[in-house]
């Protein structure tokens, strides 16, 4: 997988024996700490996804799979080698199932300062209604 | 067939042993994994660092904070940031999952001993700290010409 934002590849860090600051494993992803709740219109997903610009946030829903992905966009300089890294990867990767009362096709996202917030709508006939107690 | 609550897979154990033994190895020694201000994986904000000949870079992970409110200092080699993250919660709300880190936090990183206090540089993009520290100008590696 060819990525902009890879600093070194694997095979170019092993050749210089050094690590990359954010090290770009491919295979590996980062999963990203999520708050889901629902509110009377629908759920809503908020992903804490830090260094991810709205270029590099990939939103899909596959059936009735939800995939977040994104790539870290903040690349350090070329020669830098890493003293110590939490994270050890670029890539923050996450999938949800969504239910069939949810309406996939009217997804809504922001992203802002690496929080990603997803707003899922309930279809109209799942939204909760209040019934009335007619007083006779 | 039911294995006590407390007493685990012996393979998962054995896993669990091996990788004690290679933090050991690998991290025990470096200032970041076993030093004494070492904080627990997991602990928000994560947390990388980077090194060039000129400077020493730390790249904090947290996103959707406030970065006016936050408060970096160093002494000496040591750098401390602390802030807080304000995480609204909807009381009307139903939660299915509070994974997300909310609350004050602090965090104390010892640098390379040859940093200069003095030229500290910090911004914050895409919800990710980057705090430059350049290195003192006699640590740097010199070429030493033959005549």
């Amino acid at each position: 997988m060819a990525n902009a934002t890879e600093v070194t590849t694997p095979a170019a860090a092993a050749s210089d024996g050094k690590q990359s600051v954010m090290n770009a494993a491919p295979t590996t992803s980062i999963r990203p700490a999520v708050d889901i709740f629902e509110t009377a219109d629908g759920i809503i997903l908020q992903a804490d996804m830090p260094g991810v610009a709205k270029e590099g946030l990939n939103l899909r829903v596959d059936g009735p799979n939800l995939l977040v992905e994104g790539t870290i966009g903040i690349v350090p300089e070329q020669k830098m080698s890493a003293l110590y890294a939490d994270v050890r990867s670029t890539l923050y990767r996450r999938s949800f199932v969504l239910g069939n009362e949810l309406e996939a096709g009217n997804i809504d996202a922001d992203l802002k300062d690496g929080v990603l917030t997803v707003r899922i709508p309930k279809r109209p006939e799942h939204r909760p209604r209040r019934i009335e107690v007619r007083s006779s | 067939m039911f294995s006590s609550v407390y007493s685990e897979n012996p393979l998962l154990a054995q896993f669990r042993r091996l990788e004690e033994e290679l933090d050991e190895i690998f991290g025990g020694a470096t200032p970041w994994t076993g030093g004494i201000r070492s904080l627990p994986p997991g602990t928000f904000p994560a947390i990388n660092v980077g090194g060039t000949e000129d400077s020493v870079a730390v790249y904090l992970f947290a996103p959707g904070i406030d970065a006016k409110k936050l408060e970096i200092s160093i002494q000496q080699n040591v750098l401390t940031v602390s802030g807080e993250r304000e995480v609204p919660r909807d009381d009307a709300a139903t939660y299915y999952r509070q994974e997300r880190f909310g609350g004050e936090f602090r965090r104390v990183i010892s640098l390379p001993d040859d940093v200069d206090p003095d030229k500290v540089e910090a911004s914050y993009r895409d919800g990710i700290v980057q705090i430059t520290v350049r290195r003192r100008e006699s640590a740097k590696p010199r070429q030493i010409a033959i005549r």
